[in-house]
This record gives C-alpha cells, sequence and structure tokens, in this order.
C-alpha cells in the first residue's frame, strides 16, 4: 500500500460507491477513499477517463472498479447498484457527486428550453433519486450506511444564469433532509455538503474566464469531505455541510 | 390458478390468504394486513439477495442462437447455467428446442464485450452447463448488465425490466429469479412493522431457477444453492426465541437456509456461508422458523411441498381450493400467503436449546 494509506481509519474494508469519478471532485473522492483502505466502485459516463482513474488508484495500492453508466438513465440504475454490490459487497457509503451544468454558456431561465431543465433534473435530482432507493433500501436492511449528497452555495443563492443547475441542487438538497427524516432511526445518515468553488473542468465550462488562483484544488476539499465522513456520526443526519468550514487537514 | 401476468400497482393491496394450522382457518386479507396479523416480539427474515439479470441470448461459433439462463455462480466468472435452442421467454420453457450439440470448449458469443467457453456439459443432460466468462471483474458485470435480461416466463404478458423484479432491500446480484416472496414487502411496510416491534433480520440466499424445459432436470431442482448466515441474524433469532417471538420465513429460500443450516449442524444454527438442497415436505421437522410468508402456489409445484412442513396437506388443498374459487393470482407477480405453523409450541423450547448450542 502507498505510504498515504491509513489503515486504521473506519472507512477502510467499506464499500463506497462515487458518482461522476472520472474527473474533478468525484475523482479526488474515490482516490481519498481508495488511500484510506475502501473499496471504490467509480461511475461515469465515460469509460476512458474512469478507467485512468480507476488504474491509477490500483496502481498505487488501493482498490477501484470502473462501471461505465449515464445517472441520468432510469434503466441502468438497478445495473449500477447490482454490479457494485457483485464487485464490492453491499454498499456502506454512496457519493452522488455525478452533475451536469445543462447547456453552456449559461443562458438566462428565460432562455432555457424546458427540455434542458427537465435534463438537468434526471441527472442531478431524480437519478441520485432512483439510485439512492435501491441502495438505501438495503442499507436499511442492515441497519447502516451514508449517502451523500454533493451541493453548491447555487441551490441556496439566486444566481442569473444558474438556474437550471441551481434549482437542481435545491431540491436534491431537500431530498437529501427528507430522506434523512424518513429514515430517523433506521442507522441510514444522509448529508448534503457543498464542496465551494474549484478549479475543475465544470467550473471552467460554466465560468471560462475564472482565475484558477482563486479555485480550491478538488484534491483538498476531497481530503477534507472523506475526514467528515469517517465519522458521520458527529453530524446530524439531514445537515447541510459546508466543505469551507471543515477543519483544514494538516 | 390464474398467474398474475404483469407488474401491478400496489403491492399493500395484493391478497395475502392466512392460513392457521392451530384453529384450521382460512382468512382472506391483504398485505397491508401484515403488521396486524403478527406481534411485538416476531421476527421476520428476508433473503437480500438481488435479482440478475440472467438471461442472455448469444451465438455459436457456427452462428446458431442459444439463450443461456445462468443459474449460479460456483466461483468469479464461472457459472451453472441452462442452455436453450432458439426461442425466447414469450414461447412456453417446456416447448423450447434443446441446444445445439455443444462439447466443452466451445464458445458463445453473447455481445462484442461478452464471450463464454462452455467448461463442462452434466452427464444428466446437455442442457446443463458450467460457463466460463472469458470478462472478469469490471468487465464481466458490465458485460452481464449490458446484455442480461431477467429470466421470465410465457406466462407473463410483458417484457420484464430489472427494476420490476428486485425487492426493495436487495444488494448483492446473486438470484436466478426474484425471491418472490419479499416482492411486496414495501419501506413503508417495513418501517410500521419495527414500529410495533417487529423486527427485520436478514441472510443471503442465491435462489436458483424454476423450471429448466426438461422434465428429467426439472426432477433434479432445486441444485445445491449457496446461502450466508450472519451472525447477528442468529442473535436476532435468539433474542426472539427469548422474547416468546416466531421466527417467520419470507419465503422458499429463507426457509431452506434456515432448515438446510440447522440440518447440517445438529440442529444448531451456524454463522457464516453453507451450501444446501435441503427439499422440504410433510415429514419435515422445522428446527427454526415458525412461519412463512410466501406466494400462492399450485399443488403440483414443489414449494406445496415445502408448505406441507407448515400446514396439513388437507388444509393446504382446503386452502388452494379457496384460493382458486376467490380468484387468486400465483407465481412470481401474483397474491401472498401466511402460514403460521407454530405458537406456544413445547417444541419451541426445544429449538431455544438447539439455538443456544450454536
Amino acid at each position: 500500500m502507498s505510504q498515504d494509506t491509513n489503515t486504521t481509519s473506519p472507512l477502510a474494508r467499506t464499500a463506497a460507491l462515487v458518482t461522476g469519478a472520472s474527473r474533478g471532485l468525484g475523482a479526488a473522492l474515490a482516490r481519498s477513499l481508495a488511500r484510506r483502505g475502501a473499496r471504490v466502485v467509480a461511475i461515469a459516463r465515460d469509460i476512458e477517463p474512469l478507467d485512468a482513474v480507476v488504474r491509477q488508484i490500483n496502481a498505487e495500492g488501493g482498490e477501484a472498479h470502473a462501471f461505465a453508466a449515464d445517472i441520468g438513465d432510469k434503466l441502468v440504475v438497478h445495473a449500477i447498484a447490482g454490479a457494485a454490490a457483485a464487485l464490492v459487497g453491499p454498499i456502506d457509503l454512496l457519493i452522488h457527486n455525478a452533475s451536469t451544468l445543462g447547456p453552456t454558456p449559461l443562458p438566462l431561465l428565460l432562455d432555457t428550453a424546458c427540455e434542458d431543465l427537465g435534463r438537468v433534473l434526471a441527472v442531478n435530482l431524480v437519478g441520485p433519486f432512483r439510485l439512492s432507493k435501491v441502495i438505501a433500501g438495503s442499507m436499511a436492511l442492515r441497519g447502516r450506511g451514508t449517502i451523500v449528497h454533493i451541493s453548491s452555495d447555487a441551490a441556496v443563492n439566486a444566481y442569473p444564469r444558474w438556474g437550471a443547475y441551481g434549482v437542481s441542487k435545491a431540491a436534491l438538497d431537500h431530498l437529501g433532509r427528507t430522506f434523512a427524516a424518513e429514515l430517523e432511526g433506521t442507522g441510514v445518515r444522509v448529508l448534503s455538503i457543498d464542496p465551494g468553488e474549484m478549479n475543475t473542468r465544470m467550473h471552467a465550462d460554466a465560468i471560462p474566464d475564472a482565475d484558477p488562483a482563486t479555485l480550491a484544488d478538488p484534491a483538498v476539499i476531497a481530503e477534507r469531505i472523506v475526514r467528515l465522513l469517517e465519522r458521520p456520526e458527529r453530524v446530524a443526519s439531514g445537515s447541510r455541510i459546508e466543505a469551507a468550514s471543515l477543519g483544514v487537514v494538516s | 390458478m390464474k398467474p398474475a401476468r404483469h407488474v401491478r400497482d400496489d403491492s399493500l393491496r395484493d391478497r395475502l390468504l392466512v392460513i392457521d394450522p392451530r384453529d384450521r382457518s382460512i382468512t382472506d386479507a391483504r398485505v397491508a394486513d401484515l403488521p396486524s396479523l403478527l406481534r411485538a416480539g416476531d421476527l421476520l427474515i428476508v433473503n437480500d439477495g438481488a435479482t440478475l439479470p440472467g438471461s442472455l441470448a448469444g451465438r455459436t461459433a457456427s452462428g446458431a442462437a442459444v439463450e443461456a439462463r445462468l443459474v449460479a455462480e460456483r466461483a468469479p466468472g464461472l457459472y451453472t447455467a441452462i442452455l436453450f435452442g432458439a426461442g425466447d421467454w414469450r414461447m412456453r420453457t417446456e416447448d423450447r428446442p434443446p441446444p445445439p450439440p455443444l462439447a466443452e470448449g466451445a464458445v458463445i458469443d453473447f455481445g462484442s464485450d461478452l464471450h463464454a467457453t462452455l467448461a463442462e456439459v452434466s452427464p444428466h443432460s446437455p442442457r446443463l452447463v458450467a460457463l466460463s466468462f472469458r470478462e472478469q471483474g469490471d468487465a464481466l458485470w458490465a458485460g452481464i448488465y449490458r446484455h442480461g435480461r431477467p429470466i421470465q416466463y410465457s406466462y407473463i404478458d410483458r417484457p420484464l425490466e430489472l427494476y420490476h423484479v428486485q425487492t426493495a432491500y436487495a444488494s448483492r446480484p446473486i438470484c436466478a429469479e426474484l425471491c418472490s416472496a419479499g416482492r411486496p414487502l414495501t419501506w413503508g411496510l417495513l418501517l410500521d412493522l419495527a414500529r410495533r416491534g417487529v423486527r427485520v433480520a436478514r441472510l443471503t440466499h442465491a435462489a436458483g431457477i424454476s423450471s429448466t424445459g426438461d422434465p428429467a432436470l426439472d426432477a433434479r431442482l432445486p441444485l445445491p444453492e449457496r446461502y450466508e448466515i450472519p451472525a447477528e441474524t442468529i442473535e436476532a433469532i435468539r433474542e426472539a426465541r427469548a422474547r416468546g417471538g416466531r421466527v417467520i420465513a419470507v419465503g422458499t429460500t429463507v426457509t431452506r437456509a434456515l432448515e438446510g443450516c440447522a440440518l447440517a449442524h445438529g440442529g444448531a444454527l451456524v454463522p457464516g456461508p453453507g451450501v444446501t438442497d435441503l427439499v422440504l415436505g410433510p415429514r419435515t421437522p422445522l428446527r427454526v422458523v415458525d412461519g412463512i410468508f410466501t406466494g400462492v402456489h399450485e399443488p403440483t409445484e414443489s414449494h406445496y411441498e415445502l408448505l406441507s412442513a407448515f400446514a396439513p396437506e388437507p388444509l393446504l388443498r382446503e386452502a388452494h381450493a379457496h384460493a382458486e374459487r376467490e380468484g387468486y393470482l400465483g407465481h412470481e407477480l401474483g397474491d401472498s400467503c401466511l402460514i403460521l405453523a407454530r405458537d406456544d409450541d413445547p417444541r419451541g423450547i426445544r429449538r431455544l436449546e438447539a439455538v443456544a448450542r450454536g
């Protein structure tokens, strides 16, 4: 194992599923989890960059698996959940990170086609809802598990041109709160985490002129999130957390 | 009895036939009534195996069409399977032609990214084979889920999707067919049961197929099936006994795993993996389970034989006739049945001792 491996992490030998794991925050989360000994299943639409992330993790002594799928597609939900359980066992940690902005340059709502809003909701809200239904059921039967929704401050603040994405993330936040309320007492926890602005392709697609020096490194944010997830019981289920408020990793 | 031909909307409205051998009563209820039929302290045990998309359409090297139905994993990438010739689920299983003659080493192509070699052909029938997939790990599962479809039968009136044939709590895809007893259990119902003090525990049992199309092979079913019982489930059984609660198996696979485990270990339950080909019948003593929640079956089916371990055959025949008259629907998408065989039975004490030994 690499020198970064913490074999005493509570995440060691747990089964984790991360969507949108071919790049950006998703890839960084997969790496952070694998370094702690979690068995990771990485999901993304494009198999080539996904395979590259998984190969690198495995080459460094971690365990990661690739399964290519579009999280917005109803017909692959049980395929994702089934293949993941076949590869690493019943899932203990589900991170809904895959997101789409919708068309770029980002249009005003008044100029947004309803089909494009529908597509953004399909990927950012209904996809996570479907996958959570399948996996949370297995978690509730086993009496444990954590589901994470990656959120955005666009879910809270009204930014012009961020309508479709912001609406989907606001709905996803509330989906998390409602799931948490329904699953109270089952041992299944649901958290929303706002990672803040990061230097990723998604950010560049949305704001091409942004200065990367002002943006966080997704690897740093991923480490903060994964450290939180090592002790999820310290945060009330249904909470919304900003990664910026989490302790800096020394 | 008519089979249910497609998925119905609201499983809580599915009918529930309640058979009570203690007073020989037969009662019509609904699945939604299940919480009122159980008591605080009772324990429901479910099978958490997910259903595989185990039907794979393929071609032999000579171009002949075959269908493989995966029955059980023997080792990663190595599956016991049933082979059929041309056709699909729309044809009655017994009318399907056999596969073309294939020797060990023959390759079947299920798609550009999924291939298997015939590792073994059973001496009992050329339909019963072992398939060794060329792809492994991530690529194997991508291929199975890309090309596989749920195994289904001709009494169903439309193609089934994988989401039609899963329980609400399944995880590992190891069941050849839906463990249908658990199909109607919604989370609303399970959480309601929990609030009323009815615990739910789990085990994993690799349910096999129900029909091979060859009567001689059908007579050999069930093939040995793997199971795994968690230590916490055995503890839950112990606690239920101590409370005077009943252990109710959700389905025949759970029954066979628990009774098969007890049979193999001198009456005690031992945690961990095992294999069973136990067939229960009217003279099988029940060492672990007190009742069963399952589907509604024909008297000629092997599941019906298993039910006769829970209730006397005359009562089962009467219940079946009643179900026919009242229009209950059978098979995996059909109605349900609850038999509570034992309550305050002296044998319960003996079983508590058996569990304590384990």
